[in-house]
């Protein structure tokens, strides 16, 4: 199992009888593609947030790929994050005044380390894989269009080979011709290096992309809130 | 990589980082030149005499003597009797002796009346003897030594013709001028009052007040310096005297000696002693730039902590972005301390080059106006600690930001 969740419950320190997320059981098998449909409100983010360990459950049992998250520490849990999840979010994706290849550079800095050289050649082939032009490769990333941005945040996520894909809404802010090539350039990716997906939207349309689909609301027992 | 995020990071935030480094800049600008000032011209004020065991003149405080004798500074209470200085110098235990007669001056600078063996014995700074750049020592009575500063700024050379006026205003109505003195030799300069000093013989002083009667001339009566040669000239008072002794063991005894002389009432100090004492008055106004150059170091420190913890708020989806791909928190510490570093270090070295260049540019004016004599290595051991020091406080105060960005981190949970 990719992700397997038992008994999980999750509330804030401060709000501790407001329960946010509530799981009984829920698994994704490993190189499963996982689309992830509900309401904003719904718990989504929690669940993202547990899953890559930003956040740990109040109880239960987290594995991410036979790891248990909610008996690491904060330490561990930044080093598992950065070897083996990949995440892209609806925006923000990309630290705006540096350019494309520090971006990656970045987040390949904080997992276990190749060497450098091999580093830069392999960013450069992954912004060719994406249609990201030489010329943009030096360009503080916020003078890209938002379409390139969230390209080159797949090649962020991709930088550490990571074995899950975290996805919360990345095509939301864009538009129909940009959704579809971030959605090929996605999937095409994920199935080549056979990654476990879990892409998250309330965009119905995009369900077609995916083998399985769940809504949140099945997941969560926690009703939703306004 | 970390440096450069954080180099870029204040790239893109140019506005609020360039006032900040402003600031800062000024606050070190302003605390290594109070602190370079002060050092300075302690040195200076301590480098204007050294041998000298003893400085002798009229009963009067011991900083008043100093500032006369030394600094050219005030006026003498009184004079002593020749005979006087002819007793206490013969004694055994005086190695070598120089009578000083003040009173009079040319064009704002003093003129000091002395012997030969002032430009034997007197030394300054680390037992430096005073050098001639042109000429030599005064042999005749109408002989005149300048100083480096009087010849610089009044545009005089060897065997120019020079008229002392009497008294010490700049523009005094009453000239010498019937007694002009030749210039027979300029000084090196010392970096002390000596380089504004004007130096004649003992003769040359009795020379030009011969003619004079209570302070006024008497017309009629010129005399020529046929005349004066031959009246063989002794003078009758002298300001000050400074005394080298044989043994500096005995320097207590004889100022003892000296204070308890029956004849005249007469003081002798410790230009040592005297110095720090005058030191130590300065201390309290030395200790309040101190203290106010301080309060604006730590005025521009919290201006800085207050600009990075504004920018933590800014940042949060950054902060947030760099803890979803995996920087632990004190990532997140280390490179809000290194963009305050950063700051700091830049300040650093824009105060310090506007420093230099400003003391580069005023030196001549403060040498010749105050007497200051400042040098130009700005980055002393004291300055580079206290640049330390800074960098040290810059981490401080950069903590409140720092840490604000590393809890950010569980502000989620």
């Amino acid at each position: 199992m990719a992700i397997q969740l038992k008994d999980v419950h999750f509330a804030y320190p401060k709000a501790q009888n407001i329960d946010i997320l509530k799981i009984k059981s829920w698994s994704v098998s490993a190189k499963d593609q996982v689309f992830v449909h509900g309401p904003s409100g719904g718990g989504k983010s929690t669940l993202l947030n547990l899953l890559s360990g930003m956040l740990t459950a109040t109880t239960g049992e987290v594995s991410v790929l036979g790891e248990r998250l909610d008996i690491m520490n904060v330490r561990q849990r930044d080093c598992f994050r950065a070897n083996h999840i990949g995440y892209i979010f609806q925006q923000f994706n990309l630290i705006p005044y540096i350019d494309a290849i520090d971006n990656i550079q970045l987040a390949h800095q904080f997992s276990k380390k190749d060497s450098q050289l091999v580093l830069i050649d392999e960013i450069k082939s992954l912004l060719s894989t994406f249609n990201i032009s030489q010329t943009d490769w030096h360009k503080p990333v916020e003078q890209l269009s938002i379409g390139q941005q969230q390209r080159i945040a797949i090649a962020r996520a991709m930088i550490n080979k990571p074995q899950v894909l975290i996805a919360d809404e990345p095509t939301s802010s864009l538009d129909q011709k940009n959704r579809d090539n971030f959605m090929s350039a996605l999937m095409s990716l994920v199935s080549q290096h056979r990654i476990t997906l879990l892409f998250v939207s309330h965009d119905m349309s995009l369900a077609s992309y995916f083998s399985r689909i769940d809504a949140l609301s099945d997941i969560n027992e926690v009703g939703e809130r306004s | 990589m970390f440096a450069r995020l954080a180099s870029k990071s204040l790239l893109n935030r140019k506005g609020s980082v360039l006032l900040t480094i402003m600031a800062m800049t000024v606050s070190i600008f302003v605390l290594l030149g109070v602190e370079h000032i002060r050092g300075q011209s302690k040195q200076s004020f301590n480098s204007t005499v050294s041998g000298v065991d003893l400085i002798v003149g009229a009963r009067t405080g011991s900083l008043n003597l100093l500032l006369y004798s030394v600094f050219r500074l005030g006026s003498p209470t009184n004079d002593i009797d020749w005979e006087t200085y002819r007793h206490i110098s013969s004694s055994q235990k005086v190695d070598w002796s120089i009578p000083i007669s003040l009173g009079d001056s040319h064009k704002g600078f003093r003129v000091m009346g002395t012997t030969t063996d002032y430009f034997k014995y007197f030394s300054y700074g680390k037992k430096r003897h005073l050098e001639f750049s042109s000429g030599e020592a005064f042999e005749q009575i109408f002989d005149v030594v300048l100083g480096a500063q009087v010849a610089k700024k009044l545009g005089y050379s060897l065997d120019d013709m020079v008229v002392l006026a009497h008294g010490l205003g700049r523009t005094s109505f009453r000239l010498h001028d019937k007694s002009p003195f030749r210039v027979v030799g300029i000084l090196a300069a010392t970096g002390t009052p000596i380089d504004q000093t004007v130096h004649i013989s003992l003769q040359g002083i009795e020379a030009i007040h011969m003619d004079w009667q209570n302070g006024v001339a008497i017309d009629g009566t010129a005399v020529t310096d046929m005349q004066l040669q031959a009246l063989e000239l002794k003078p009758k008072n002298i300001t000050a005297f400074m005394l080298g002794l044989t043994s500096r063991m005995a320097t207590f005894g004889v100022q003892r000696d000296i204070n308890n002389y029956r004849k005249e009432p007469l003081s002798a100090i410790l230009p040592g002693v005297a110095l720090s004492e005058l030191w130590q008055m300065m201390g309290l106004l030395e200790n309040t730039l101190r203290l106010i150059s301080g309060l604006i170091l730590i005025s521009a420190l919290l201006g800085l902590s207050a600009m990075m913890l504004a920018s933590i708020k800014e940042r949060e989806q950054e902060i947030y972005l760099l803890r979803v791909i995996g920087a632990p928190p004190s990532y997140l510490f280390l490179l809000i301390e290194l963009e305050a570093l950063l700051i700091s270090f830049i300040s650093m070295v824009v105060g310090t080059a506007a420093l230099y260049l400003c003391l580069f540019i005023a030196r001549d004016a403060l040498s010749a106006n105050f007497g200051l004599h400042i040098g130009l290595n700005i980055l002393s051991f004291n300055n580079i600690l206290l640049l330390l020091l800074v960098a040290g406080s810059t981490m401080l105060a950069a903590a409140i930001p720092s840490l604000t960005a590393y809890k950010s981190v569980n502000r989620s949970q």
